[in-house]
């Protein structure tokens, strides 16, 4: 569905030339520094117009707590556990949705990549079922399948499954002609061809797929546990708000964005390290 | 991260007949699912019959709450669409065109984003009610995002030389932005505006699901059918919410191909 050129709200953006020679690096310190200083003055404004704005009672704290109050709240959830577990829960579930879907994906991807045969059959009915978000089969599943852990499991995965699928399909179908013809030249064997040409060239896009796969998860967790449940990051959310504490809302929202940008710094990390092979080339 | 590949069977128009070997699998589906209902299996109350489904389907589109609600859906999503997307493109060029702007305002953004989207719906309804406003703010959040990146991608995109030329000709600012900029960021923008359509639907569902107890629209009806233990009525609206994306999916793209062909043309 989401094969765009473009990032999604939760993907990092293409990797700017961020590769500063050698003999440069010890300015970075400084530059980073420079930027830090340069990025603190909004937030910082935003905080302090908040605060203003709750300690003159601009608005009713019932509507917006000040971000005192959120961080307070906050150190209560940490204190009482709450919070981690409540997060564990949801990590929990992001992962084996995860695992399951991409997994799913992968192999799906792959035999649709790999064998025409797989593609003509398979791929129409992919394409429907991928029409469907994630969100459309919730209700549906409900009934189904309750609202048990089952139901995050199988939603998160349906949703990891479409990117990570997509992307693999289309990333071997975009392995040029010319590399393979240029193994056959030399005579690659089939497992040959595929460990050394096939998969290299397609790896960008197949981790683009998990990448995008991991960041819908996560959307379709918040999303679940918002509508259907009785635990986990989401329902901390829904809770505060029925009984009108904001500040539990806001503490939890603060955690939602924190993990979301965890996780793709932490792909960052993982992508850097797989494609180490790319940057010794040049 | 450009996964638009050049495979042939998707950039060169094909000829090809018909493979009827993508029909086997959802017409093994249907016959199973005909069967196992036909024959008692399983519980019909929980599976109806795929003709149930048909039935539903029938008699729901005659009604009137049917019209209304679609036109309801359509009316919040595309409101929501045009909101987010115009902020989304003013807010992403200037981010693109000014640097200190960059530097200020873009690492705000850039984490701010992480948030993943349905976690501001409690938030928005907390501050501007259940009704129409929050959905229509919270949608064209959902799809300020992607606009906005792609206009700043975009922008980002344009190469020094042709701004100097621009510079040459004595361009103004208002030139500038309207022969320059939004011309030279416009197939990032469009990508951006092709993903804000879909994000915005998915708001949309996400928007009524969630604040369902007031008025009309597809999202509502699909809950309203949950509630009355109704599962053709959900597995309809399902396939329409679906076959909603779907037909945004392919105006973007026809809308998309032709206002790009200006750049096939050039070469």
């Amino acid at each position: 569905m989401s094969t765009a050129t473009i990032s999604l709200p939760a993907v990092p953006e293409p990797a700017t030339s961020s590769t500063p020679a050698v003999h440069r690096n010890w300015r970075l310190p400084w530059r980073q520094l420079g930027r830090l200083l340069l990025a603190l003055p909004v937030p910082l404004a935003i905080l302090a117009f908040w605060q203003a704005a709750a300690v003159y009672e601009w608005v009713p704290a019932q509507i917006l707590p000040s971000p005192s109050a959120v961080a307070a709240t906050f150190v209560d959830l940490l204190r009482s556990g709450e919070l981690q577990s409540n997060l564990l829960i949801s990590f929990w579930r992001v992962l084996w949705g995860f695992l399951a879907g991409a997994g799913a994906g992968l192999l799906l991807g792959v035999g649709m990549g790999l064998s025409p045969l797989v593609k003509d059959y398979l791929y129409p009915s992919f394409k429907t079922f991928a029409q469907v978000p994630a969100l459309g089969w919730l209700p549906l599943l409900m009934m189904l399948v309750g609202i048990d852990e089952a139901l995050k499991i199988v939603l998160i995965a349906k949703a990891s499954l479409v990117p990570v699928t997509l992307n693999t399909y289309k990333g071997l179908q975009g392995v040029p002609t010319r590399y393979i013809e240029v193994a056959k030249v030399y005579g690659f064997s089939r497992w040959q061809l595929l460990r050394k040409v096939v998969l290299p060239a397609a790896f960008p896009p197949i981790w683009n797929g998990v990448r995008y796969g991991l960041t819908h998860a996560w959307l379709a967790l918040v999303a679940v546990e918002l509508l259907a449940s009785s635990e986990g990051l989401g329902f901390l959310i829904v809770y505060g708000r029925q009984l009108y504490q904001l500040d539990v809302v806001l503490a939890a929202v603060v955690v939602v964005g924190a993990v979301g940008l965890l996780l793709d710094l932490a792909l960052a990390q993982v992508e850097k390290y797989l494609l180490r092979w790319r940057r010794d080339a040049f | 991260m450009t996964t638009s590949t050049i495979s042939s069977d998707a950039s060169l128009p094909q000829l090809r007949r018909f493979d009827w070997r993508g029909l086997v699998l959802p017409a093994g589906f249907l016959l199973v699912w005909a069967l196992v209902t036909a024959l008692g299996w399983v519980n019909t109350k929980l599976i109806p019959p795929p003709q149930a489904v048909l039935s539903t389907a029938v008699s729901f589109i005659g009604k009137a709450q049917f019209f209304n609600g679609l036109g309801a859906s359509l009316w919040r999503d595309l409101a929501g669409f045009a909101i987010g997307s115009l902020a989304g493109v003013v807010f992403g060029a200037l981010l693109g065109v000014s640097r200190w702007a960059g530097r200020i305002v873009g690492p705000t953004f850039h984490t701010l984003k992480h948030i993943a989207l349905f976690a501001w719906l409690p938030l928005i309804s907390t501050w501007l009610g259940q009704g129409d406003a929050a959905k229509v703010l919270f949608i064209g959040l959902s799809a300020f995002y992607p606009v906005a990146l792609g206009a700043l991608e975009g922008v980002h995109g344009i190469a020094r030389s042709q701004l100097e030329v621009a510079r040459v000709y004595g361009f103004g600012r208002v030139q500038l932005l309207f022969k320059l900029i939004l011309p030279g960021a416009s197939p990032q923008i469009l990508a951006g505006l092709h993903l804000a359509l879909i994000y915005a639907w998915l708001a949309t569902i996400g928007a009524e699901y969630l604040l369902a107890k007031s008025g009309p629209g597809i999202g509502d009806a699909v809950i309203q059918g949950k509630a009355a233990f109704d599962v053709p009525l959900v597995i309809f609206g399902m396939l329409l919410i679906g076959l909603v994306g779907a037909l945004f999916n392919q105006i973007a793209n026809r809308i998309e191909a032709r206002l790009l062909r200006w750049r096939d043309a050039r070469h």
